[in-house]
């Protein structure tokens, strides 16, 4: 799999994708999965005793033959959906992510990837998405899965992308980790408008003081923190980049480029996600400009309701905002 | 090449017997060639590997890719002396290969890699065959294919938690068209077993796998486990096979028992010797 997105494929900077009025929409995963599976008869699932929480019930119940619930054993979870892709089977797989990623990792890293077995393993309860403490919250998914040659590894923004990964799972040659958000899921793309594109960044908004680079829920909050500084008179804009790997670093070269200062906004902690790619990234291509991360910190993480966590932790809207426009202050005064 | 194996007709238990000992023969030389290997393990299946592809598997050695092929999943991957040996044996590899093993470059690794025609799975990251195996049993299933899945895998392997989260799925899926074999032969790289994992049939039959116990090196029961392990029962089989690790060459089954035999230079022509004097006598 190439490492960053085929030629053709890199950002334009013109093309503005335009954004909905934030809709949301129920089980957005697994209305697109029993969609797909009507059209494609390869597709299967597998959930962990998850498919409750994993939005996975209305393939279930649309396709009993073709699920399998491997109760609590994800590493059985991956090494089933591994043997069913090697029969030719087109294996969509969840559980959460920290079971996904820590538990299950030689089983992605060996049966799956070194394999290039087409598994499509779909995380719940990325990042910050819950308050049951560390146990739960996979603050360190991107960063363990990325680390694994030959997977796709994807934070989508809304219901509108996660969908568009589900049906890009039918032609990509290779596995997919996609973290997953499930029940009532906001819509920040407009479907008709927006084609996510494997590997490929998609430029939100244009800008030219500060630019937010921004990736899965964070990015809502990125076209947020842009609108409130707009009214400030800051001209922001919002790099969109749902593909950790492969990364789209062309793009995020050439919109750093653009700008005077750039903010990284990611559900995750700050090693080895969003924040570290793009640094490299820009480093590769000579681009210099301020830089700061908006990240979880290298901790684990209490329990707690999510809008106190989110705000104690920065990634709400309202600390995004506060973090863009103190960098903006600085830097594209 | 057409498909092997079909219709399942009667043993030939002198054939099979030539074909083990060709086996041997052939990880004997593959072994002498680089000075070392994992060849007590190899010579201990060698009996088994001979009955699965002459006699119990249907496949077809000039297509690999058949879909409706029986799968080998080999779990231990460093087993892949004995791989190499059946493969080519079987006309999937060219005989010639072999000498290329655990060379730079060669396709016939120290360790299994599925890019090696007739490899169904990575194996070596021990724990990950048999669940892999399961998937592989229930897609088959699942398409309408009467395909069937074995699964070699080890005893010092029943100390992964895997082995026994795989191990419980099956019978649940009642996967009656999934056979593991488990090679007890009593090391493991620590030396012999260094964690009880006894009484080893009584787990598999606790967890709800059609159970039989054999001599992993007697051609006679291996066949007729086999046999028995193709009945429908809407249950998984399981051969616990005890096997004994150098098995064919006197002096390498005498020796102490040891995950990585060390061979001096001077003894491969007595191992050669034996091997063939094992034959005959």
């Amino acid at each position: 799999m190439a490492e960053t997105a085929a030629p053709g494929l890199t950002l334009g900077m013109g093309e503005v994708v335009p954004v909905t009025g934030r809709a949301a929409v129920t089980t957005p995963f697994g209305m697109a999965l029993v969609a797909a599976a009507q059209r494609d008869s390869r597709i299967v699932g597998l959930s962990a005793d998850l498919a409750k929480y994993t939005d996975m019930l209305p393939f279930r119940d649309a396709f009993p033959d073709r699920f399998f619930n491997v109760g609590m054993a994800e590493q059985n979870l991956v090494a089933v959906a591994a043997g069913l892709a090697k029969v030719g089977l087109l294996p969509y797989a969840t559980t959460y992510a920290v079971f996904a990623s820590r538990r299950a990792y030689d089983f992605m890293a060996i049966a799956v990837a070194h394999s290039g077995a087409p598994v499509r393993l779909f995380a719940g309860l990325p990042g910050l998405t819950t308050g049951y403490g560390g146990t739960h919250q996979g603050i360190d998914d991107l960063a363990l899965m990325s680390a694994i040659p030959g997977l796709a590894v994807i934070d989508p923004c809304d219901a509108t992308e996660l969908s568009q990964v589900v049906e890009a799972g039918l032609d990509h040659d290779g596995p997919i980790y996609c973290r997953l958000m499930r029940a009532s899921v906001p819509r920040v793309l407009d479907p008709d408008a927006y084609r996510f594109g494997m590997g490929r960044a998609r430029l939100l908004r244009n800008g030219s003081d500060l630019g937010l680079i921004a990736t899965g829920l964070m990015t809502e909050r990125a076209l947020d923190a842009a609108e409130t500084l707009g009214r400030q008179g800051l001209s922001v804009g919002v790099l969109h980049v749902p593909c950790l790997k492969p990364f789209d670093a062309d793009a995020v070269a050439q919109f750093a480029s653009g700008v005077r200062a750039v903010v990284t906004a990611e559900n995750h902690m700050a090693q080895g996600g969003l924040g570290t790619r793009v640094v490299e990234a820009l480093y590769a291509a000579a681009v210099q400009r301020p830089l700061h991360r908006v990240a979880l910190p290298d901790r684990y993480i209490e329990c707690g309701s999510l809008p106190y966590l989110q705000d104690r932790y920065g990634l709400s809207s309202d600390r995004l905002t506060e973090a863009a426009l103190h960098f903006a202050r600085i830097h594209c005064a | 090449m057409a498909v092997v194996n079909q219709p399942r007709t009667e043993a030939d238990l002198a054939a099979l017997a030539e074909r083990a000992h060709r086996l041997r023969r052939h990880m004997v030389e593959m072994a002498a060639r680089i000075g070392q290997g994992y060849l007590g393990q190899g010579l201990g299946i060698a009996d088994i590997l001979a009955v699965l592809y002459f006699h119990e598997m249907r496949h077809d050695p000039a297509n690999t890719a058949w879909p409706e092929r029986d799968r080998f999943v080999l779990s231990t991957g460093h087993y892949s002396i004995a791989l190499w040996a059946a493969l080519a044996e079987a006309g999937v590899l060219p005989v010639e290969e072999l000498a290329t093993y655990g060379a730079d470059r060669s396709r016939l690794d120290m360790s299994t890699l599925d890019t090696t025609p007739g490899v169904e799975v990575i194996g070596g990251s021990l724990g990950q065959g048999l669940g892999q195996a399961v998937g592989m049993a229930l897609g088959l299933r699942l398409k309408g294919s009467s395909a069937r899945v074995f699964c070699e895998l080890s005893d010092g392997e029943l100390q992964e938690g895997s082995t026994w989260e795989a191990a419980m799925s099956a019978p649940a899926f009642k996967l009656d068209g999934l056979v593991a074999i488990i090679d007890c032969n009593g090391i493991q790289a620590d030396g012999p077993i260094v964690l009880d994992i006894e009484p080893v049939a009584a787990k598999w039959t606790a967890f709800g796998w059609d159970t039989q116990e054999i001599d992993g090196n007697s051609l006679p029961a291996i066949v007729e486990a086999l046999a028995a392990a193709r009945t429908t029962t809407g249950r998984p089989k399981a051969i616990i096979a005890r096997t004994r690790p150098g098995h064919g060459v006197p002096m390498l089954e005498r020796r102490e028992k040891a995950h990585f035999i060390a061979i001096a230079a001077d003894e491969w022509d007595a191992v050669r010797r034996e091997l063939e004097d094992a034959r005959h006598g």
